[in-house]
C-alpha cells in the first residue's frame, strides 16, 4: 500500500497553483485525509498532485455578520476551535477523529464530497457556497507543469489577468457521491456557511457504528422560531441516506407552532419521503430510512431548544 | 524526481532525498532509520504511525514528507527527556498500559499532545482523546487508566517540589 | 530485596524499549534490504491462462520477477499440511506461488523483488495475468450443497467429516436420550467471520551469506519456521536459524508456518545474494493471511424438568476456506470444549469441514471454543426460557461438581489426548460471577438485559517445551525457551519464575524467546501454553542449575548442601550468614579452567585448588559450566475456566446495544503475574466485544471481502468498550510443578454468548445469530413485532 508514482508539485502562490492545475491532469493535495488513503490504496493514480499547502492566504476563518468564509488550508481542529459557527462545531466534533481534524480541511472535505460526510451536509443545510478558481482564459503564465516544487519564473508577470472565480452554490455543488462541481483546473479556495438567522438553532445528530466512523445516517437540522416561539422555518440535511446530502424544508410540516407541539410523525414522513437510503455491508436500507427519522426527530428537536434559549 | 528536504526531527534537522510520493512514515522509517514510529494500516485508521508535527498529533502515514519540508517533527523516539521517560511512558508502564508495543508510539504521541492541550481530562475527554488509535492487545482499560496516570504525574511535576505528595 | 517474585504484579522489563521506540519488529531491520511484493488474485476463483511480466521489466529498480514456473521443485511443491487427521479425509493446501488455478482473493500468484515497496509495487501493477475466471463458492451452505466444487477432486467440498459419540451412564446413545426425554429443544446456530488482525502484519527478512540462511520472522514459531524453511530449501538444519524478533501481536494468525512469504523471501535471498525483506500491508493481510470462526450449528437437545441436560446433538458445518493447512484443529475444539463445566448425559457431535473460495481458516484467539461456548451458552438459556428458569440456576444444575475431578468427558481433545479435566470449582465461580454483577438483584425492564456465559479452555497441550538456564561469572542468569512472544510478557514471567526458583534478584536475569540460536527445539506459542509448558520447563532447568549450584558451593564452604539456600543470588548456609559463597563464584568454579580471562575467573584455573587432585576437573556424569535444561512434557491438557456477566441496554430507537457492565471470573490455576494476566483479559474481552458487535469478515457472492480495511472491518477502538470487572479463582493444576494453567485465550471466549444472552435478556426475542449490528437487532425487533 503505497501511492503510485506522480510528479509532485508545490506551487508557492495561487497563480502558480492555477497555472499548474490548468496545464496538467492533477489531484490537489491539501490536509490529504482523504487523497492519501486512495493513493496508499492505489485507488486513485495522477499523474500531478499539486500541494496547494504552501499556497499564503487560504487559511483564513474568517466570521462577519453573513456567515464565516473558511479557507482551502484551515484545518478541521482550527475551524472548531475558532467556534466561528454553531453548527460547523456540532458537526465538526463527529468528524472522523481528533488526529485526523488537525490535517483534513473543512474544503477539502467538501471537495471529496462523500456522502455519508458531515460537512457536505453542513453547508446543504445553511445554503452555503463554495468559491472556485481558475486561471483566466489565456491568462498562461509559463512554462508552470512539470517543475515540482520550483517557484514558477513566469507566474507573476505583470498585467495579466487575474484568475476567474465562480462561486457554487451548495446544491450545485454536489453532484454525485464523491463528485462535486469543482472541475479539472479549478481549485476551491474557501467555502461560505451563512449565518443563522435570528433566533435559530441548529443540531447535528447520527450514528455510526463505531466513534469516528462515516456515520450510517445523520442529520443536521436548523430551525428558526418566531417571536411567539413558533417554529418559522425548519431545514434538515441527512447523510449516508442518498448520493448527496439530501436536504428537506420541512417547515410546512411544522406548522407554525410551538416545537412542544408539532407533529413530530408528519416531519419525520416527510424526511423520510425526501431520502433513499440503500443497504451496504454495515446497515440494510430499511434500519437507514428508520434511523434517519429518529435522528431527524432528535435534531430538530433540539435545534428548536437551542433556538428558544440561545446560549 | 526525488526533493532534498529537510525535517526537523526530535530536535535536530535531518535532511532526506525522498520522492514526491514518499509517505513521511516511510521516510521516519527508512530513510531517517527512526523506526519507533510503526506502520499498521496505511489508511490513516489504526494510529500506529502517529506523530506530532509543530507539537499537533497527525497520521505519518496520511503526510507527505515533501508537503511538511521544514517543519518540526517529534516521534516516540523523542518523547523521553535527559532524565529518562516521560510521564506519559512511565504512567503506560506503571499501568500496563502495552502489551505487543506495536500501536504504543501512536498512542505516546497522541496522549502527550492531549494532556499538554487538557492537563485533567475528564474520563471521556480521554475517551475521545485516544478514539483514533486501535489497540489489539489491551482492551484499552489501561490506556484509559495510564492517560489519568500520566496526568497525575504531570500535575506532580509542574508542583513546586516540597517533597510531599499533593 | 524478595527474590520471591512468583505471583507478585512486577511491572515488564519489556517495556523500556518498546515505550522509547527500541523496539524491534521485522520491517525495523534490514535497512539496505530489497522489498518483495506479490501479485495477488483478484478473482475467488480462476484459472490462470498466461502470466505476462514484460511490462513490469522497464520499472526502475526491478531485481527479479517469479512465476511459480520459476520455482526450483522443492520450492514449487504444495505448502505442507501442518496437523494431519485421520477425518482429514481430502486436505488440501496452496503452491507458495499458484500454479494453475487461484482459490481466493488474495491468493499470490507473482513475486516481485525490487529496490525499495514502492517500485515493487508499481512493477506489480504491470504485470498482466490472464485469468478464465470460474464461479466460486461461497457460503457455507451452498458450498455444503457440493453443486460446485472449489477444488476438483474434493466430491462435495468436504475436507473432514468427525463424528463423535458419548453414550450417557445408561449407555442410551445421545439421539435416543433425546428422544426419550421429557423435554426438547430444537434449533440453529450462526457466528461469522472475523479474523486475529494484530496490528503488525505478518513479515519476513532473510539473509543469506553464501553458507547460513538466518531469517526473521513475525511469526508465532520460529522452530518450525526453521524446520519448514530447512525442508522446503534443502539446507541442513543447523545452517538455519529463525528469529522472532518483537513480534506486534499474533493471536493465532502468526501460528501458521510457513506462509508462502517465509519460503519464498528466504528463497530469493540466496538466489539473489541479497537481503530481501517483505512486510504485509493491511490490505494483504485482509485477504491473504487467515480468518476464523463461520460456523452453522444445528442443535437437537433433551432435558429433565431440573433442566439437566439428557442428550445432545449437535451438527457443525465449518467453514474452513480455500485450504487446510492447520488441519482441524478449530473444529475439533469447538465440538470437545462445547461441552463446557457441564456433566452432559449423552452427546453426540459431528462436524463437516467444508471448503469455499475464500480466505483459509486456521485458529484465531479462542480457536474454535468461543462457537462451541455459543452453542452449549444458547442451549443453557434455551432450557432455561423453555423450563421458566433463572439461567444460572439450569447452569448449576449441570456443573460437574468439585469432587468430581479429575472428569472425564469421554472425548479426544486437540492434543489427541483424552479431555480430562484436571481441577476447577464451578459452582464457587458461579457464585463468584454473580456477587460481582449483582445477578440477583438485578432490574430488568425492556431494553435492559443481562447475560451469563461459562467456559471450560484446555490449555496448555504439549508436545514440549524447553527451558535453558545459565549463570555466568557475572552472576547473571541467562534463560532462554524456543517459544515465542507477542506482547505475552514472557520474559518478565519467565524471569519470575526464575527468580522465584534461583534466589536470584530479577534485575540480573535476562530472558530470551523464539531465536533458534539460543534455543533450538520448541513447538510454539497458542492454546494459551507458554506459561504451562515453557513455565515449567524453565522452573524445572532452574531447579537443576540450583541443585548443581547447591552441591558446588557446599563442596566449597564444606557444607551440606541440604543446609544451603539461595537468595539474593548468594549461596549460604541456612543460620549461617557468614558461611556464604555468590552464585557468581559458584559459576566460575563451576567451569574449571586452564586460562583465566579475568581476575574471578584466575579461582577456577588448574592450580588455584579448585578441585581436588584425585578426581577429574569435571566429574563423571557433569557436565562443565553452572547452566541447566530441562523440558516439561504435559500428560494431558490442563484445563482453566471462566464465567462472564454482562449487563447491556438497547436503544429502542436506533437499536444499539450498548454493554453497561461486565464482570469476569477467571480461573487459571496459579498466578505468574496478576498484572499481565488481568491485561490479558482485557484485551481477550475486547476482542470478544468486537466478535459479537462489530467485526465481521462479508464476502459476496463473487467472493469478493467487501470490507478489507480498518474502515469496513470494525474492530473496536476505546470508545466501544466497556470497563471489564475481574475476579480470579485460583485452582491449582496438579498436573504441572507450578500448578498454573494459562490464560491467554480466556477473555475472547464466552463474550459472544454473553452478550447474546444479554440482549436476549433485553428483546424478549432469540438471539441466535452474532455478530448482532444495530441494523440487525432493528430487522429482529419487526420480525418479532410482527408474530
Amino acid at each position: 500500500m503505497k501511492p503510485p508514482p506522480f510528479t509532485y508539485h508545490a506551487p508557492r502562490d495561487l497563480r502558480e497553483a492555477l497555472d499548474l492545475l490548468a496545464e496538467v491532469d492533477g489531484k490537489v493535495l491539501a490536509g490529504g485525509q482523504s487523497l492519501i488513503p486512495l493513493l496508499n490504496m492505489r485507488l486513485a493514480a495522477p499523474a500531478h498532485v499539486v500541494d496547494v499547502n504552501r499556497l499564503p492566504g487560504l487559511s483564513g476563518i474568517e466570521a462577519g455578520p453573513g456567515g464565516v468564509t473558511v479557507g482551502a488550508l484551515a484545518r478541521q481542529a482550527e475551524v472548531a476551535r475558532a467556534g466561528v459557527h454553531p453548527l460547523l462545531g456540532q458537526a465538526l466534533r463527529l468528524v472522523a477523529h481528533p488526529v485526523i481534524r488537525n490535517r483534513g480541511t473543512v474544503v477539502g472535505s467538501l471537495v471529496h464530497a462523500d456522502p455519508a460526510a458531515e460537512l457536505p451536509a453542513v453547508l446543504a443545510v445553511l445554503g452555503g457556497s463554495v468559491r472556485l478558481a481558475r486561471r483566466a482564459p489565456g491568462g498562461s503564465s509559463g512554462p508552470a507543469a512539470g517543475r515540482g516544487g520550483s517557484p514558477s519564473p513566469g507566474a507573476v508577470p505583470g498585467g495579466s489577468p487575474g484568475p476567474v472565480v465562480r462561486e457554487v452554490a451548495a446544491d450545485a455543488f454536489f453532484a454525485g457521491p464523491l463528485e462535486s462541481a469543482a472541475e479539472p483546473g479549478e481549485l476551491a479556495v474557501s467555502a461560505f456557511f451563512p449565518a443563522l438567522p435570528p433566533r435559530s438553532g441548529s443540531a447535528f445528530e447520527e450514528l455510526a457504528r463505531r466513534h469516528g466512523d462515516y456515520a450510517l445516517a445523520g442529520v443536521c437540522a436548523v430551525v428558526t422560531l418566531d417571536e411567539d416561539l413558533h417554529v418559522a422555518a425548519a431545514r434538515v440535511a441527512c447523510v449516508g441516506v442518498g448520493p448527496v446530502p439530501v436536504v428537506a424544508d420541512v417547515s410546512e410540516a411544522c406548522g407554525r407552532r410551538p416545537a412542544a407541539t408539532v407533529p413530530w410523525e408528519a416531519v419525520v414522513a416527510a424526511v423520510r419521503r425526501a431520502v433513499e437510503p440503500e443497504d451496504d455491508i454495515h446497515a440494510s436500507a430499511a434500519y437507514r430510512l428508520h434511523l434517519v427519522g429518529v435522528l431527524a426527530e432528535r435534531a430538530l428537536r433540539e435545534a428548536a431548544a437551542r433556538a428558544a434559549a440561545p446560549p | 524526481m526525488e526533493h532534498e528536504i529537510t525535517l526537523v526531527v526530535n530536535g535536530t534537522a535531518r535532511r532526506a532525498r525522498v520522492p514526491g510520493r514518499r509517505l513521511l512514515s516511510d521516510c521516519l522509517r527508512h530513510d531517517l532509520g527512526l523506526t519507533g514510529t510503526h506502520v499498521g494500516c496505511e489508511h490513516g485508521v489504526c494510529g500506529c504511525c502517529t506523530v506530532l508535527l509543530d507539537g499537533e498529533p497527525v497520521r505519518s502515514c496520511l503526510t507527505l514528507a515533501v508537503t511538511v519540508d521544514g517543519r518540526e517533527i517529534t516521534t516516540v523516539e523523542g518523547l523521553a527527556g535527559p532524565e529518562g521517560l516521560s510521564p506519559v511512558q512511565r504512567a503506560f508502564e506503571e499501568c500496563h498500559a502495552l502489551q505487543c508495543g506495536f500501536c504504543t508510539p501512536g498512542f505516546l504521541c497522541t496522549v502527550t499532545a492531549l494532556l499538554r492541550d487538557n492537563p485533567a481530562p475528564a474520563e471521556d475527554e480521554v475517551l475521545e482523546g485516544i478514539s483514533g488509535n486501535l489497540c489489539r492487545c489491551t482492551g484499552y482499560q489501561n490506556i484509559v487508566k495510564a492517560v489519568h496516570r500520566a496526568a497525575e504525574l504531570l500535575a506532580e511535576e509542574r508542583q513546586p517540589s516540597t517533597g510531599e505528595a499533593p | 530485596m524478595s527474590t520471591r517474585l512468583f505471583g507478585e504484579p512486577v511491572r515488564r522489563r519489556e517495556d523500556r524499549r518498546l515505550l522509547t521506540g527500541q523496539g524491534r519488529y521485522v520491517d525495523d531491520l534490514g535497512p539496505d534490504a530489497l522489498a518483495a511484493a506479490f501479485v495477488r488474485s483478484p478473482h475467488a476463483h480462476a484459472r490462470i491462462r498466461d502470466i505476462d511480466v514484460s511490462a513490469a521489466l522497464d520499472v526502475e529498480g526491478l531485481v527479479a520477477v517469479y512465476t511459480w514456473e520459476d520455482l526450483p521443485d522443492r520450492v514449487g511443491r504444495p505448502l505442507p499440511l501442518l496437523i494431519p487427521h485421520p477425518a482429514l479425509t481430502h486436505g488440501r493446501t496452496a503452491y507458495p506461488l499458484a500454479r494453475d488455478v487461484v482459490r481466493h482473493v488474495g491468493e499470490p500468484v507473482v513475486m516481485v523483488v525490487a529496490a525499495d515497496r514502492y517500485l515493487a509495487e508499481d512493477a506489480c501493477a504491470l504485470i498482466h495475468v490472464d485469468y478464465e475466471p470460474l464461479k466460486p463458492v461461497v457460503g457455507l451452505e451452498e458450498a455444503a450443497h457440493g453443486a460446485r466444487l472449489v477444488h476438483d477432486d474434493v466430491p462435495g467440498n468436504v475436507g473432514a467429516r468427525l463424528l463423535q459419540e458419548v453414550p450417557g451412564h445408561d449407555g442410551r446413545s445421545a439421539r435416543k436420550a433425546i428422544e426419550e426425554a421429557p423435554h426438547t429443544l430444537a434449533f440453529r446456530l450462526d457466528i461469522e467471520r472475523s479474523a486475529s488482525m494484530p496490528l503488525e502484519g505478518r513479515g519476513v527478512h532473510a539473509r543469506w551469506d553464501g553458507t547460513d540462511l538466518r531469517v526473521h520472522s513475525s511469526t508465532q514459531t520460529s522452530t518450525s519456521v526453521r524446520m519448514a524453511v530447512a525442508a522446503a530449501l534443502g539446507l541442513p538444519l543447523p545452517h538455519v536459524e529463525v528469529i522472532a524478533p518483537d513480534v506486534g501481536g499474533g493471536f493465532g494468525v502468526k501460528i501458521v508456518h510457513p506462509w508462502p512469504e517465509e519460503i519464498l523471501v528466504p528463497w530469493a535471498a540466496m538466489t539473489l545474494g541479497r537481503e530481501v525483506k517483505w512486510t504485509e500491508d493491511r490490505r494483504e493481510h485482509f485477504i491473504s493471511s487467515a480468518h476464523e470462526r463461520a460456523q452453522v450449528q444445528y442443535v437437537r437437545v433433551g432435558f429433565d424438568d431440573d433442566g439437566r441436560v439428557l442428550g445432545l446433538d449437535v451438527t457443525i458445518l465449518h467453514d474452513h476456506g480455500a485450504y487446510t493447512p492447520y488441519g482441524i484443529i478449530v473444529p475439533i475444539i469447538t465440538s470437545t470444549q462445547l461441552l463446557g463445566p457441564y456433566k452432559i448425559g449423552a452427546y453426540r457431535v459431528e462436524f463437516s469441514s467444508i471448503y469455499t473460495n475464500t480466505v483459509q481458516v486456521t485458529p484465531y484467539r479462542g480457536a474454535g471454543r468461543p462457537q462451541g461456548v455459543f452453542c452449549m451458552e444458547r442451549t443453557m438459556d434455551k432450557i432455561a426460557r423453555h423450563l421458566g428458569k433463572d439461567r444460572t440456576e439450569v447452569r448449576r444444575a449441570n456443573f460437574i461438581e468439585p469432587d468430581e475431578f479429575p472428569y472425564d468427558q469421554g472425548m479426544i481433545f486437540q492434543d489427541g489426548r483424552p479431555l480430562i479435566y484436571d481441577s476447577g470449582d464451578y459452582p464457587r465461580m458461579l457464585a463468584m460471577l454473580k456477587e460481582l454483577i449483582g445477578w440477583d438483584a438485578f432490574e430488568r425492564r425492556p431494553g435492559r438485559g443481562i447475560g451469563v456465559g461459562c467456559y471450560v479452555e484446555g490449555t496448555g497441550v504439549g508436545p514440549y517445551e524447553g527451558g535453558h538456564v545459565q549463570v555466568t561469572s557475572d552472576g547473571r542468569v541467562h534463560v532462554s525457551t524456543g517459544l515465542t512472544s507477542q506482547g505475552q510478557g514472557h520474559e518478565t514471567a519467565f524471569a519470575q519464575i526464575a527468580a522465584t526458583e534461583l534466589g536470584v534478584p530479577i534485575e540480573r536475569i535476562s530472558v530470551v524467546t523464539g531465536d533458534t540460536r539460543r534455543f533450538g527445539y520448541a513447538v510454539g506459542t497458542f492454546a494459551s501454553r507458554a506459561a504451562v509448558v515453557s513455565g515449567n520447563a524453565i522452573a524445572l532447568a532452574c531447579r537443576k542449575v540450583r541443585a548443581k549450584a547447591l552441591r558446588i558451593a557446599a563442596d566449597a564452604l564444606e557444607a551440606d548442601p541440604a543446609d544451603l539456600e539461595i537468595t539474593d543470588g548468594t549461596v549460604h548456609v541456612v543460620g549461617t550468614p557468614s558461611a556464604s559463597i555468590p552464585l557468581a563464584t559458584v559459576a566460575v568454579l563451576a567451569n574449571p579452567l586452564r586460562y583465566a580471562f579475568d581476575e574471578e575467573a584466575a579461582r577456577a584455573t588448574q592450580f588455584a585448588g579448585a578441585s581436588s587432585p584425585d578426581r577429574p576437573p569435571v566429574a563423571e556424569g557433569d557436565e562443565p559450566g553452572l547452566e541447566g535444561r530441562d523440558y516439561y512434557s504435559p500428560i494431558r491438557s490442563t484445563f482453566a475456566a471462566g464465567m462472564h456477566a454482562a449487563i447491556v441496554e438497547t436503544d429502542p430507537l436506533t437499536a444499539e446495544v450498548r454493554v453497561v457492565r461486565y464482570a469476569v471470573i477467571h480461573d487459571c490455576g496459579r498466578l505468574v503475574n496478576p498484572m499481565i494476566v488481568e491485561g490479558q483479559i482485557h484485551g481477550g474481552v475486547a476482542q470478544g466485544v468486537g466478535g459479537a458487535l462489530y467485526e465481521r469478515m462479508v464476502y459476496d457472492g463473487d467472493g469478493q471481502l467487501l470490507n478489507a480495511s480498518f474502515m469496513d472491518f470494525l474492530m473496536p477502538y476505546a470508545t466501544e468498550i466497556p470497563r471489564i470487572e475481574t475476579g480470579h479463582l485460583e485452582t491449582p493444576s496438579p498436573l504441572n510443578p507450578l500448578g498454573v494453567k494459562g490464560a491467554g485465550e480466556a477473555g475472547v471466549i464466552p463474550v459472544s454468548a454473553v452478550i447474546a444472552s444479554a440482549v436476549e435478556d433485553a428483546e424478549g426475542f432469540p438471539v441466535d445469530r452474532m455478530p448482532i449490528s444495530p441494523s440487525e437487532l432493528f430487522d429482529l425487533r419487526r420480525r418479532h413485532a410482527g408474530d
